[in-house]
């Protein structure tokens, strides 16, 4: 049973509760391999994703994770909200909650807005990303690959190179797998690097080789071309040519490493073409992974809303 | 008119005594033991007697933001804070930044008749940092000081100007120190606190190179000058070594600073939202430092009210800024004084004589002659902070549940009562 009603971030939810969510999602999982993608388990129940910034991928995770389970489901886009009408988020969400709404998948590109929201409301809000806070239910998708992967997750070493600065999912992974007892070690230039990252349980590499060596997965982050254009960096070759992962550095990494990115990725900037197509990709996987987390957190989240209000 | 302040500890700049006052026609006409007199008295026993707290920083808010505070209601939360001079901001809208505005403001402190409001001009037309404000007709209508507070004049040499033109007129300029481009849109302090929460963070190096500059001005022009709400620990130090060299600088600080840490933006609280950011405990020490060895010379509560919907939105959509007028002193108080770090008398020089010093207002402190400003308090009784009694319409605290100190019994302004518990 999870502790939480709402699903904010990885940061406040514990090592046991994550371990409920993974194991779960790995049923969710096989449910996914299998020919009838239809349950009944959310009958009756709605969701909605409302979404402040654009998104593919999370957004059609979570409709579809919440449509795989028989829930009601509806879209807001901030471009159709009232949000252009001047409403504030509170008032959006208390008017979602008059609608009787059992779920809201939000992503804002404010750090804190789903806590905000979650405050506010009697619907279990999801973080599907809140500015350069959390992406719990991307790192959870991704721990589910390793964990799928290795069969465990103490132990390894996770290798994420790219924006940490502006990366909410470095982050997410970060808090997740520390309590689940992995190694994080992050790489980018000190301009994307936030501040005190180590307090919070990174190691901070010095080098990419250094990041990789012994790696068991190696995450690339997506570079925003935005990031460039504020003076981050200098260009998008120079960042590939000194920050870029390279076929060449996997063999720093172990024999079966495999490789992560949570997409979309700017093919040959955070990782090479054939690393992405490679047989050590994992990437795929994730997207399918991410779907099974969010169903295990819909149906967990639904049985604490049963227990508990 | 008489009346007699009986029995009371009197706080004095060199020390506590135990006398009365009595108060003449507005001012003070004696100081001394057991004083006989047929008028009107105010019993002080058990109490403290400390001169009228004068806050040189306040926000309040008229003309234009009347939602967030108007003279009236901020007038009301300052004596019931135990002020009796405040000096506001001209960041209202219309900007005041003409003789009209200073003396609509003027206006209005005698209609409402509780504390002294002494306005403050914009150094630039509208703050755009570009074309001065008329300094000398502002100056005429009542201006004490310029400022472009909320922001610094980013163009060095308009800066320059101002200092030049107004120390023509023996008016300071209150300096903001904030570099926007190294703001970026920062909204707390950036350290393992913004990391943590994602929100983006803001560089000591923002408001320290504002400091620096505002210095150098100042030591290359031979200008006095004022900094004002220092948070950084390096902010002291520069200020400190530029005093040691002879610069003319004077700097104030704000409780939040010294009492706060950024471990309380985790909650994602707007109420700990304000510019500068409280920062981290090195640059907390630091304050209460520089607040002891006279580095800072003023404590200012940069009193900034706003409404709720202000701040009941996403952290970074919400205002900047602390509603903090009511509770200067208990907090003062409580975290200076009665934890031993400074004296009740040197309390009252950061909260009342110095402001008095730095801007030319008179006052400040009890003696015979002065203005009857006087503010009784009861240091014994402790209590809990609570928002929802303040009387300015600010009701943006970060200090809600804090037990503190120095309840504020009355005030007095030129001898009048205008505030009583």
């Amino acid at each position: 049973m999870l502790k939480r009603k709402d699903m904010l971030g990885l940061y406040e939810t514990d090592a046991e509760e994550i371990c409920e969510i993974l194991d779960t999602a790995d049923k969710m999982r096989e449910f996914l391999d299998g020919k009838n993608k239809k349950s009944d388990l959310l009958a009756g129940k709605s969701l909605i994703t409302l979404f402040y910034e654009n998104s593919t991928r999370t957004r059609t995770s979570f409709e579809l994770a919440g449509k795989y389970l028989g829930a009601n489901e509806v879209n807001i886009s901030a471009a159709a909200s009232s949000v252009q009408k001047g409403e504030t988020l509170i008032d959006t969400g208390e008017t979602l909650d008059s609608m009787k709404i059992d779920f809201i998948a939000i992503r804002h590109p404010m750090a804190g807005a789903p806590r905000l929201l979650a405050e506010h409301v009697k619907a279990s809000v999801l973080n599907g990303g809140d500015g350069m806070n959390e992406h719990p239910t991307q790192a959870l998708l991704d721990m589910l690959t390793v964990r799928r992967k290795f069969g465990k997750i103490k132990g390894l070493k996770i290798a994420i190179l790219g924006d940490i600065k502006h990366s909410r999912v470095a982050k997410s992974n970060l808090f997740g797998l520390k309590k689940l007892g992995a190694e994080v070690w992050m790489y980018s230039p000190e301009t994307l690097m936030p501040k005190a990252i180590e307090k919070l349980g990174a190691k901070v590499a010095k080098s990419r080789e250094e990041a990789i060596e012994g790696a068991d997965a190696v995450m690339g982050l997506r570079i925003q071309l935005e990031r460039q254009h504020g003076g981050l960096f200098p260009s998008l070759s120079e960042y590939s040519k000194f920050y870029g992962v390279k076929d060449e550095l996997l063999k720093y990494a172990k024999k079966d490493a495999v490789i992560l990115h949570p997409g979309p990725v700017n093919r040959g900037v955070e990782l090479t073409p054939t690393l992405i197509d490679g047989k050590s990709s994992e990437i795929l996987e994730q997207v399918t992974c991410g779907v099974a987390v969010r169903m295990a957190l819909l149906k967990l989240l639904s049985e604490y809303r049963e227990a508990n209000l | 008119m008489k009346t007699l302040i009986k029995n009371g500890t009197l706080v004095l700049r060199d020390g506590e005594k135990k006398a009365d006052i009595l108060i003449e026609d507005g001012k003070i006409s004696k100081i001394s033991a057991n004083i006989k007199a047929d008028c009107k008295v105010i019993d002080a026993a058990g109490k403290h007697v400390l001169p009228g707290f004068i806050d040189m920083h306040v926000h309040l808010r008229e003309p234009g933001f009347e939602g967030k505070e108007d003279i009236e209601s901020g007038s009301k939360a300052a004596v019931a804070g135990g002020f009796t001079q405040v000096c506001c901001m001209p960041n209202t809208n219309p900007v005041c930044d003409n003789a009209v505005v200073v003396s609509y403001i003027k206006y209005r402190q005698q209609q409402v008749n509780l504390c002294k409001i002494n306005p403050i001009g914009a150094i630039t037309r509208g703050q755009e940092g570009k074309a001065m404000s008329d300094i000398g007709k502002m100056k005429e209508a009542g201006a004490v000081a310029i400022s472009d507070d909320g922001k610094s004049v980013a163009d060095s040499n308009v800066m320059r100007l101002a200092m030049e033109y107004a120390n023509g007129f023996g008016i300071k300029c209150l300096c903001h120190c904030e570099d926007a481009n190294l703001v970026d849109g920062g909204v707390v302090n950036e350290g393992y606190n913004s990391t943590l929460t994602g929100l983006k963070g803001s560089l000591r190096a923002a408001e320290d190179i504002m400091i620096a500059r505002e210095i150098a001005l100042s030591e290359s022009l031979g200008i006095p000058v004022h900094i004002c709400h220092v948070s950084t620990y390096s902010g002291v130090e520069i200020i400190r070594s530029a005093k040691k060299r002879g610069v003319k600088v004077t700097a104030e600080t704000c409780p939040h600073y010294f009492i706060l840490t950024d471990d309380i933006i985790t909650s994602f609280d707007t109420n700990t939202k304000v510019n500068p950011p409280v920062r981290e405990d090195k640059d907390r020490k630091a304050i209460i430092k520089g607040l002891k060895d006279g580095t800072l010379d003023c404590i200012v509560t940069d009193h900034a009210p706003h409404s709720l919907k202000d701040k009941q939105v996403e952290y970074n959509l919400a205002a900047f800024g602390i509603s903090g007028i009511e509770t200067s002193f208990p907090l003062s108080y409580t975290y200076l004084v009665k934890s031993g770090q400074l004296t009740l008398s040197r309390l009252m020089d950061l909260m009342s004589y110095n402001p008095a010093t730095v801007l030319n207002l008179g006052g400040g402190e009890l003696k015979e002659g002065a203005p009857a400003d006087i503010t009784v308090v009861d240091l014994n009784e402790k209590y809990v902070i609570d928002s929802k009694k303040f009387i300015s319409k600010g009701k943006n605290t970060p200090f809600n549940g804090f037990e503190v100190y120095g309840k504020i019994i009355c005030t007095l302004v030129d001898g009048i009562v205008k505030y009583a518990e």
